[in-house]
């Protein structure tokens, strides 16, 4: 066969083979620049609780921060996943409400004040959990989502899981499936642990 | 008189219609400062929409960094500290224009690398074919007759049937 035609072949060939893998990637999976950092501090208000919490409070433990609002559609999907996480008492799961208010574009958040805007908040989050189950040994309210940037968030839900010393050692963007449970999360968690 | 009413309707028909429209996003009080947000948000990629620059996009969150954005410029941080910014948080991702790093290297390289190739390619081939003129062998002699023939105005003497236009 001509030389030439199986050169231009075997570059077509090529170029196939590199688009095909690049179809099966994901492009809404950014890496985060966090990973193997240490999480960024804030210090937020709890959900119905007259305290804050900050993650220097869970130092020596592995711990999940998961981000959750009553808006978000895929979190419905995740939150059975959570539940029965929660259950098994590997380690505690934070929740960082994200925007609860703010977020939903049914509402103009606007003409809210902050103390009508955190009561609301409090309001949806609390029912959204007495509904499907609360698997959070706490959670926290991002009112203005300024943690949320902090830490990268750019679509709900996404969880973080940090170790003992408070840094980031794994990010799920998106729902966790009982895929990415059994086969990231879970081996990270007792390497973390031990 | 009809002329009156006709303005009086109009406007009020306008008046129901702005309340209905959207709300205008509210800009930073100077406009050196919006300046600059527009100059450094036009360099930044949007997470959620991700063809869009976060200047131009309407998504929630581009808003927020915005809102974040505008402040640290009011609170005097640089141009490079506000980009250092969302770097750390998002990675380079956000940046229309990848660093200089190993991993960009055939990104930012490869144009060049390209147009090296091409000039050897170029080379390569006109040497060949000026082998070949000078060898006297570039064109075959039914060719040469066909040109000869062509150029003498005549008919071809043979014509390729191949190559006979589609009636």
């Amino acid at each position: 066969m001509n030389n030439k035609f199986v050169w231009i072949l075997v570059a077509f060939a090529l170029l196939v083979a590199l688009l095909a893998v690049g179809l099966t990637r994901d492009p809404r999976e950014i890496p985060s620049p966090l990973i193997g950092k240490s999480a960024p501090e804030f210090s937020l208000p709890q959900l119905g609780k007259d305290a804050t919490f900050a993650p220097a409070d869970l130092r020596g433990k592995v711990w999940l921060l998961n981000v959750w609002a009553s808006w978000c559609v895929s979190c419905r999907e995740e939150h059975a996943e959570l539940v029965k996480l929660a259950s098994r008492n590997l380690l505690p799961i934070v929740g960082l409400n994200y925007k609860e208010v703010r977020g939903d574009a049914g509402l103009d958040s606007s003409k809210l004040t902050p103390d009508e805007e955190k009561q609301l908040a409090t309001g949806r989050a609390q029912q959204w959990l007495a509904e499907r189950g609360d698997p959070y040994t706490l959670s926290v309210l991002d009112l203005d989502g300024r943690v949320g940037i902090d830490y990268g968030v750019y679509g709900v839900p996404e969880t973080f899981l940090i170790d003992k010393a408070g840094v980031i050692r794994f990010k799920q963007i998106g729902v966790i499936t009982p895929e990415a449970l059994e086969q990231k999360l879970l081996p990270l968690i007792a390497e973390l642990n031990q | 008189m009809n002329l009156l009413r006709l303005l009086t309707l109009c406007l009020a028909l306008f008046a129901a219609n702005s309340a209905n429209a959207e709300e205008a996003r509210p800009l930073a009080a100077d406009p050196v400062t919006e300046q600059r947000l527009l100059a450094i948000t036009g360099e930044l990629r949007c997470l959620v929409c991700q063809n869009e620059t976060i200047a131009a996009s309407n998504a929630d969150l581009a808003n927020d960094l915005r809102e974040q954005i505008r402040g640290m410029i009011q609170s005097g941080k640089s141009d490079d500290e506000i980009i250092d910014f969302l770097v750390t948080r998002y990675g380079d991702y956000v940046l229309y224009r990848p660093p200089v790093k190993n991993i960009t290297l055939f990104l930012w390289g490869g144009p060049l690398l390209f147009f090296i190739a091409g000039i050897f390619g170029l080379r390569h081939y006109l040497v060949r074919r000026n082998r070949q003129i000078a060898a006297g062998d570039a064109l075959s002699d039914a060719d040469k007759r066909l040109a000869e023939a062509l150029l003498a105005g005549e008919a071809p003497v043979t014509p390729d049937p191949s190559k006979t236009p589609p009636s």
